[in-house]
């Protein structure tokens, strides 16, 4: 479990430039949640994302990941984040080396890291055949898949993703989310999703935290976020497009996908 | 005007060629608003780059206003006609201040300085930054960073604007910050072509590419193309909900007028 308690960040303090970026922030991530991050650019999300991962030193309250504190060196095996467009971090010659290269500097055998490599192509389906392509003559998607796999290699217990599917086409997007959220959930890794795509959060989110100006300003279901619209208008964010649709049909209801939207419409007529 | 003829684009890889423009053949015209859409790997940033000769076709040819793209003496004409704004804006700023960036272009056309600060201030006034003109560009967000970005493009003048995935990395409200800025240039008579993965974004377009494997294989208007919920799905992208949740409708027997593409449309239908 993820514990955040009370935890406020300022950058650049005691110079005229200081900036507050988190206003004491509460929350907690139970095992096997998904639990998205959801705020428009400047709300604090990234900031308090690299404290979870303990890339950024605490300056107040704390945060705790399975009972050890954040700066505790132990946490870097336990949590695993990808970052906005990962791919832009592949640098080995294959696909294999690649995602076997954080795995390496864990110290682990070479048929652990064989056979964790197998393992993570699998959860983002990625074709095994694949291995010994250069990751640079792929697609955009397929890149993304491998710089994602580099950090399942590291079988982290809590997964952060920033973004993961900006850039992608909606196709490459779907087949990405799908496979991936099937394959973690089944392992039982709890995932943070940072995201501003709330038809994403519709989809894959049980919770949402929503961050405006540094400070949670909601924390519940995505149902429940988006029935609320003026936290959502203070937020900078959208509620899903098929949210704002049913709206315009006079419908108060709220659906998260088409197929309730499209009972929610049959039910009424 | 642009034209491109039997447009080809080849990259040699170690493991063969990669088509990746397989014989295009279009006309865009001045003041046209056309968006293009396909998966990734379709070929729409190799497109991208041939409007201002960041590329050069391995075959047939492309022409703006009448002058080949890959004749090196056509290349300064090219590049007043056309410019380009990119997904990242991180990577296009190259300056410490604002107005600097956006003068930057200018100053590499030997343009004097007078005109240079009369060119800069009108076109960070018309993306609305005026007031950042000495921040620095890493204190501002996405969707600032992309309108400064577009601001070096409208201080370049040119007539032709392509904007490749600009909203990509941006958050809805930079999101909308940026498509205003382009439908306003449209309206100002620019040219606007307009690569993108957000089909509400297309959507606004007058017209629509749809590429697959190197081809444009629809050229139409946006309401054929994205009401066409079957063939979208079929090419791996995304119809509009109001135009999806009618055609599941009209499975269901709801007596339906086609091509609805808007919730207001569906709405009406539905009354």
């Amino acid at each position: 479990m993820i514990k955040v308690n009370d935890v406020s960040y300022t950058y650049m303090r005691g110079t005229p430039f200081e900036k507050t970026a988190l206003k004491n922030i509460s929350f907690d991530a139970a095992r096997g949640e998904v639990l998205a991050v959801a705020g428009h650019t400047g709300s604090g999300k990234s900031t308090l994302i690299q404290i979870v991962a303990g890339l950024i030193d605490l300056q107040s309250g704390s945060v705790t990941i399975d009972d050890l504190p954040v700066a505790d060196k132990k946490i870097r095996r336990l949590v695993g984040i990808v970052f906005q467009y990962p791919e832009h971090q592949l640098f080995e010659e294959t696909v294999e080396r690649d995602i076997a290269f954080a795995p390496k500097n864990f110290g682990l055998s070479d048929a652990e890291i064989s056979a964790r490599v197998d393992e993570a192509m699998r959860q983002v389906g990625l074709d095994a055949g694949l291995k010994n392509s250069s990751p640079f003559e792929l697609s955009g998607g397929q890149r993304r898949r491998v710089a994602i796999a580099g950090i399942l290699a590291l079988k982290p217990k809590y997964l952060i993703l920033d973004e993961p599917t900006a850039g992608l086409d909606p196709l490459a997007k779907e087949n990405l989310l799908h496979e991936l959220f099937g394959a973690i959930k089944r392992s039982g890794v709890t995932i943070i999703l940072v995201s501003h795509n709330m038809e994403d959060i519709a989809r894959f989110a049980n919770r949402v935290v929503v961050l405006a100006q540094g400070e949670i300003v909601f924390n519940g279901t995505p149902r429940e976020l988006f029935a609320r619209e003026e936290i959502l208008a203070r937020a900078g964010l959208e509620p899903p497009p098929i949210t704002q649709l049913l709206r315009r049909l006079g419908i108060n209801q709220i659906a998260l996908t088409l197929d309730e939207a499209e009972k929610l419409i049959i039910s009424r007529r | 005007m642009i034209r491109a003829e039997n447009l080809r684009h080849v990259y040699k890889t170690a493991a063969g060629d990669n088509v990746a423009l397989d014989g295009l053949n279009f006309t865009i015209c001045d003041g046209e608003f056309v968006a293009i859409i396909g998966t990734n790997g379709s070929g729409k940033s190799t497109l991208a780059k041939h409007f201002n000769a960041l590329l050069l076709p391995t075959g047939g040819k492309i022409f703006v206003d009448g002058l080949d793209t890959s004749d090196e003496k056509n290349l300064w004409r090219v590049r007043e006609t056309v410019g380009m704004v990119f997904q990242n804006p991180d990577s296009e700023i190259v300056a410490a201040i604002v107005e600097d960036d956006v003068a930057f272009g200018l100053e590499n056309l030997g343009i004097a300085p007078e005109k240079i600060r009369e060119r800069v201030d009108l076109a960070l006034d018309a993306v609305n930054m005026s007031d950042y003109k000495n921040f620095a560009p890493s204190k501002l967000s996405g969707g600032q960073k992309q309108r400064i970005a577009i601001a070096g493009v409208i201080a370049m003048n040119t007539r032709v604007i392509v904007f490749d995935e600009p909203t990509a990395m941006l958050d809805p409200i930079g999101r909308r910050e940026v498509l205003t800025m382009v439908k306003r240039l449209h309206a100002q008579g620019k040219t606007i072509i307009y690569i993108t993965h957000f089909m509400d974004e297309a959507a606004q377009a007058q017209r629509v590419f749809v590429m697959e494997g190197g081809r444009i294989i629809r050229d139409d208007t946006p309401r054929n193309i994205f009401t066409d919920v079957k063939e979208m799905k079929r090419l791996g992208l995304d119809a509009p909900v109001a135009a999806e949740l009618a055609a599941r409708l009209r499975r269901k027997g709801f007596k339906l007028p086609p091509k609805i593409l808007t919730a207001d449309e569906l709405a009406e239908a539905l009354q």
